[in-house]
């Protein structure tokens, strides 16, 4: 492989990984400060793919949309927080696990009945699709430096938010001492709603910016889903930093393992994860006692 | 500890003679149900001996079952016939080295660390299939000849035939059946409950807890290799699907309505879900959106499943306080 | 003199940057009732965690019967002849009694990857279950639930599944918690019988009961050791008041 070649994709993990990170950083942060493992994080993801291409359709501006979207989304993680996840608070991972898997079931029932089972398309805004060239004869889509570059400002702000904001410190607390945080009068659920709507905006806004790159297309939510978890426990369940560690070995393992083993290229992630497990069964950053 | 009172199985047994004597009055299709359900019966047991009775909470157990039809099919590629004496063997086999490996790396960890891995090496098998072009890919294949019982010219059972598959499975089911009872009452029985009920007192105990979760593992995945083994048997097509995880939350679903840790329970669930998808099939254009308000519901309501619904019912009756206008239930 | 059945050399645990326990030798002579007394957070339970295996050590050497057990895990430790009861109770609440004891007393056998003949079959087994069941005063109770038995009778059982591993060294971790003065006699009643066959390494918030059944008592504060002595010694020393001025209260 040339340089530029190996730039290239190169640059690609660093996109698929950074959208990998919003995804996996709202599974890590609902697991390690509500305890709930779920399943149906990824149908925020595909909601937010498919909303943005629906408003797309009015408003014929993917920056509208996303701006329309995102509260959307949000609401709708707000909504399923307080109709279903509530209940889930004091039960075994198992119910969690279960309740989640029924909600997939009827999240893609949903997604299919009011948009069906077309493949779907969002061109990328007129402004950011030029390309930038890196050789003489080869060229990269300016879009998905963009993607990059909008989703490392998210994770810097993330970063902010979380060191340096009171609800911040709060979601550190509730990390690693739950109970701690709880008995310290902070109203806990009003924190969990947060969260959880935070991390269902910051999958469904991923959905909405990767889509002119991916497509919208049923099922496109449980393949995220199952990656994510993948980052999740690599990078410890509960550690932002992990996610984001995680992310990017996974862009690099999905996108390398395309080119260089393409007919083993889905082995190639999880292969990766059996690595780190040997090594630190825990993920990198987790906590070693669960 | 695991014990089934007298009543449980008197009905057991009365519910395995009904089942002997179904056939002639289904027809070919309900035949072919109950022969299902009567293998997710098995594959449903064998997922309850790892999450009631050792405590694991498998979510990739669905490898195993279709791993094993894989197997089958690879095996039965390019010949008009084999003997099931090996092909069977062989199956649950590479079932049991595959449960092995992924139960080693698996046991290292605990609650949802071990969710989440037994999830993703079983995609981890979903996509080795799916992207498998030499296989069938994202379609699978069509098994078209099938292993025979025959030994020489002496063929005793003839598997082709419907009606004789169905009491080949019914055995299978009552046959696994006690065997995990056995299990269960069985020195490693008494263990894997401990490491269930209190990991830590087990350990502290001197059991080295590790180990017997493994095995509890290998035994699961394989009688669910067993389980897959005869669904491809049955259905003569393998996929992709039947690795997915859809696969490993509907089984799980199925011990969870049945009722975990009662061994009988989880063959209930069988029924009940593999009927109740039949009906919405039937009824609307969009089962699987009842399917998962009706997995909603079965969490929030009825955790302790059919098979402790009885129990559920005597304690709300007894909960009726004397003076009580003696209004009806 | 004989041979110490355990000792620890220079043995810490570190959390972080809390030292818990630092710096502790301690000899455990066989026979011997040796309690282990100390204000709250003084590192006791720390201590006999790392002694079980439970958690460990950052610094410092176990030996038992000569044998390095330093790091070993819990499931060996009990394999050797070292049982453990718990401050919290730790039983197997869906069991019966019996059960509970069972599961403790199967833990002997050679193996227990045995797959087809019944459990319940093995005499030997049972015979180490009645045996300790009726030695911690439950033989009536065999086959009522551990979790609708009374918090005092939950706690003679914790004693009677480690009674049937049928261990030499036992690692007592408050015993008495909880338990209103009658059930409290029993059990030092209990304490002294096994104390003739048994060693016994004691962690105790009961004064009475550690004065009564002690042969020797280690005084620990802020995870190190203080002091070691007979009863007689401990209970004069200057230091030893010292370190429990004001802790009279928080002794519940």
């Amino acid at each position: 492989m040339d340089f530029t070649s190996f730039l290239i994709q190169l640059l690609n993990s660093v996109q698929y990984g950074f959208l990998l990170f919003l995804v996996a950083s709202g599974l890590t942060l609902v697991f390690g400060i509500m305890g709930i493992i779920n399943l149906a994080h990824g149908a925020f993801y595909m909601f937010g793919a498919y909303i943005v291409w629906w408003l797309f359709g009015f408003t014929e501006s993917l920056t509208l949309s996303i701006l329309l979207g995102v509260p959307l989304i949000m609401l709708l993680g707000l909504a399923i927080e307080r109709l279903a996840i509530a209940h889930l608070y004091q039960r075994d991972h198992l119910y969690q696990v279960l309740l989640t898997f029924g909600m997939i079931l009827v999240l893609n029932e949903c997604q299919k009945i009011f948009w069906g089972t077309d493949f779907y398309s969002v061109p990328v805004p007129e402004v950011l699709s030029g390309s930038i060239p890196l050789t003489e004869n080869q060229v990269y889509p300016v879009y998905r430096v963009f993607i990059s570059i909008v989703c490392m400002l998210i994770a810097a702000g993330m970063y902010l938010l979380i060191q340096k904001t009171r609800l911040g410190m709060t979601i550190r607390a509730g990390a690693s001492n739950r109970e701690m945080v709880q008995a310290l009068g902070v109203n806990i659920n009003w924190v969990f709603a947060v969260v959880f709507s935070l991390g269902a905006g910051l999958a469904g806004f991923a959905g909405m910016i990767g889509a002119p790159v991916s497509s919208v297309y049923p099922g496109m939510g449980d393949q995220i889903l199952i990656i994510s978890f993948v980052v999740v426990v690599i990078g410890g369940i509960g550690s932002i930093k992990g996610a984001f560690i995680g992310a990017m070995l996974i862009g690099l393992a999905d996108t390398f393992g395309k080119v260089l083993v393409p007919d083993f290229a889905s082995m190639a992630v999880y292969a990766t994860m059996a690595v780190i497990l040997l090594w630190r069964p825990q993920g990198l950053f987790g906590q070693s006692a669960h | 500890m695991f014990r089934t009172s007298l009543t449980t199985n008197l009905i057991l047994i009365g519910l395995l003679v009904v089942l002997a004597a179904l056939p002639p009055f289904l027809g070919i299709y309900y035949g072919n149900l109950v022969t299902r359900l009567m293998i997710l019966g098995i594959f449903a047991m064998s997922l309850d001996l790892l999450i009631g009775f050792t405590g694991l909470v498998s979510f990739g157990h669905a490898a195993f079952f279709g791993l094993s039809g894989y197997i089958l099919g690879i095996l039965m590629m390019d010949t008009e016939t084999a003997s099931i004496y090996w092909v069977l063997p062989a199956c649950l086999g590479v079932t049991a080295l595959a449960s092995l490996v992924i139960g080693w790396f698996s046991v290292r960890t605990s609650g949802i660390y071990f969710i989440m891995i037994t999830l993703a090496f079983a995609q981890m098998l979903f996509y080795f299939f799916n992207e498998n072009t030499a296989l069938g890919g994202s379609d699978g294949m069509f098994i078209f000849a099938k292993p025979t019982l025959a030994i020489g010219s002496w063929n005793p059972i003839d598997l082709e035939d419907h009606h004789t598959f169905y009491y080949v499975v019914l055995v299978s089911l009552i046959l696994s059946y006690l065997g995990l009872r056995r299990l269960l009452n069985a020195p490693f029985g008494q263990v894997i409950q401990g490491i269930r009920t209190n990991e830590d007192r087990t350990r502290a105990l001197g059991f080295a807890t590790r180990r017997y979760k493994l095995v509890s593992f290998i035994i699961a995945g394989t009688l669910a290799g067993f389980a897959g083994f005869l669904e491809a048997m049955h259905t003569s097509i393998i996929s992709p699907a039947h690795l997915g995880w859809h696969e490993s939350g509907n089984v799980m679903m199925t011990v969870i309505l049945g009722g975990i840790g009662t061994l009988h329970g989880p063959v209930l669930g069988a029924f009940a879900f593999g009927f109740l998808h039949d009906w919405l099939q039937d009824v609307t254009q969009h089962p699987t959106l009842y399917m998962g308000i009706f997995v909603i519901a079965v969490v929030l309501f009825l955790p302790r499943g059919i098979a402790g619904l009885p129990a559920d019912i005597a304690r709300w009756l007894r909960r009726k306080p004397p003076g009580d206008g003696g209004s009806p239930p | 003199m004989s041979e110490p059945l355990l000792t620890t050399e220079r043995l810490g645990k570190q959390f972080g940057a809390l030292r818990a326990v630092f710096g502790v030798s301690l000899e455990f002579e066989p026979g011997v009732v040796h309690a282990i007394i100390g204000p709250n957070g003084a590192g006791k339970t720390t201590l006999i965690n790392l002694l079980s295996g439970n958690l460990p050590p950052s610094d410092g050497r176990i030996h038992y019967r000569g044998q390095d057990i330093t790091g070993m895990s819990p499931d060996r430790i009990s394999q050797l002849g070292v049982g453990r009861s718990f401050q919290k109770t730790n039983i197997f609440p869906t069991f019966t009694c019996f059960e509970n004891c069972w599961l403790a007393a199967q833990s002997r056998r050679p193996s227990s990857m045995r797959f087809f003949r019944p459990a319940r079959r093995l005499a030997d087994v049972e015979a180490r279950a009645l045996g300790a069941l009726e030695t911690c005063g439950l033989g009536e109770r065999r086959d009522t639930l551990a979790a609708e038995m009374s918090y005092g009778e939950q706690r003679q059982l914790e004693i009677g599944m480690m009674l049937a591993t049928e261990p030499d060294l036992l690692l007592l971790d408050e015993p008495l918690a909880g338990m209103g003065s009658e059930e409290a006699t029993q059990v030092i009643g209990l304490l002294r019988r096994l104390a003739e066959e048994h060693t016994l390494i004691l962690i105790e918030h009961d004064m009475d009961a550690v004065f009564a059944i002690a042969d020797l008592i280690t005084v620990m504060v802020n995870g190190e050791v203080l002091e070691t002595g007979s009863v007689e010694q401990i209970r004069n020393s200057a230091e030893v008041q010292q370190a429990y001025l004001g802790v009279e209260e928080d002794e519940v």
